[in-house]
């Protein structure tokens, strides 16, 4: 599986610790509501609603370098909205992953 | 250039942020988490741009920018890249920014927001005087309370955008009336009246006397901006 990194964060940090721990922080806290969120929604057969957290989390796959991760979930979020749910397990075997990185940094 | 942020995520209002910093000319005055208090902040203020994120849940992007009466510059920021077509429909739209927002790309969406704004700067006294030159009237009707009130245009001293309304101060009157400044603007002869603040037209011929950011028309001081001041002096006949 694809393994996160700080490349982007440290792109546009320019080098400031401080934003970077922030970024961190909040990237932690919105992606941990937006998981339990879509595990929810699904669950509820709202696909409507889950779609919108697929999107949400591709962005902060996009934001910690998952490049892959990324243009696979972008498969995911489009056939979600004709019931195909292509890559989906790809997509939930990242969520751990994203979360315990997050978790030891 | 002001700019505002609108965007349902906190993670890409922080970063846009941090990209917006590098950037000289350009403060990122407030942001906002939906459509709705953007709205609300967009009734009372003025802002050069929007950056506008099209995937929000109730209302998205699109939704916001039919709502704004008068839109500023729209870069729209998105994880989608599906929307490019749909969003240049749009002739507010001005740059497509996919997420995650890079600085370099970022930059060149500032630059051409700064180009356009300068060939519109550039148009617009000329594009006024073409206007001018089929409406020499000296009179202009306004719609208050459902009658059609005649104004004499050269006792207008001064115009002041309020919200959806415009307050026309003549020399004996004042009047409240549902418009922008640049409808007024657009009907008012080119040679007597400037825009010198984003809330103030004024009638040049009334000036009383002018300081370094103010000018006094009929016991009004009326702010002008720095933008602005080069071009009130270069149409005041100075000695």
């Amino acid at each position: 599986m694809e393994q996160p990194n700080l490349s982007y964060i440290k792109k546009i940090s320019k080098g400031e610790i401080e934003f970077e721990e922030t970024l961190l922080q909040i990237v932690n806290e919105e992606l941990s509501g937006e998981i339990d969120n879509y595990y929810k929604f699904l669950q509820e057969n709202n696909y409507i609603k889950a779609k919108l957290y697929v999107h949400r989390i591709k962005h902060k796959m996009s934001i910690l370098g998952l490049e892959k991760s990324y243009e696979l979930t972008n498969i995911f979020e489009n056939s979600i909205k004709t019931n195909n749910f292509k890559n989906q397990e790809y997509f939930e075997k990242m969520l751990p992953i994203m979360l315990n990185f997050l978790k030891k940094i | 250039m002001k700019g505002i942020i609108v965007d349902d995520e906190i993670t890409a209002r922080i970063i846009l942020k941090q990209v917006a910093e590098s950037i000289p000319n350009l403060e990122i005055v407030e942001d906002f988490a939906g459509a709705m208090q953007a709205i609300k902040y967009l009734n009372k203020n003025v802002v050069d741009v929007i950056f506008l994120d099209i995937h929000m849940p109730d209302f998205t992007g699109f939704d916001f920018i039919e709502s704004l009466k008068n839109p500023p510059k729209i870069v729209l920021t998105t994880s989608d890249r599906n929307f490019a077509l749909e969003a240049f429909e749009y002739k507010f739209v001005i740059d497509y920014l996919v997420k995650p927002i890079e600085l370099d790309r970022f930059e060149k969406a500032i630059d051409k927001v700064n180009a356009i704004n300068l060939v519109e700067e550039v148009a617009e006294p000329i594009i006024k005087k073409e206007v001018q030159t089929n409406n020499t009237e000296d009179t202009l009707y306004v719609n208050i309370d459902r009658r059609l009130v005649k104004i004499d245009v050269p006792s207008i001293c001064v115009i002041e955008a309020k919200g959806d309304y415009i307050k026309i101060i003549t020399e004996d009157k004042s009047h409240i009336v549902h418009s922008s400044l640049k409808k007024i603007e657009e009907k008012l002869p080119y040679d007597s009246f400037l825009k010198v603040h984003r809330s103030y037209v004024i009638n040049i011929k009334k000036i009383v006397d002018i300081e370094d950011n103010s000018v006094l028309i009929n016991k009004n001081v009326i702010p002008v901006s720095r933008v602005n001041r080069n071009e009130l002096k270069r149409r005041l006949n100075l000695l």
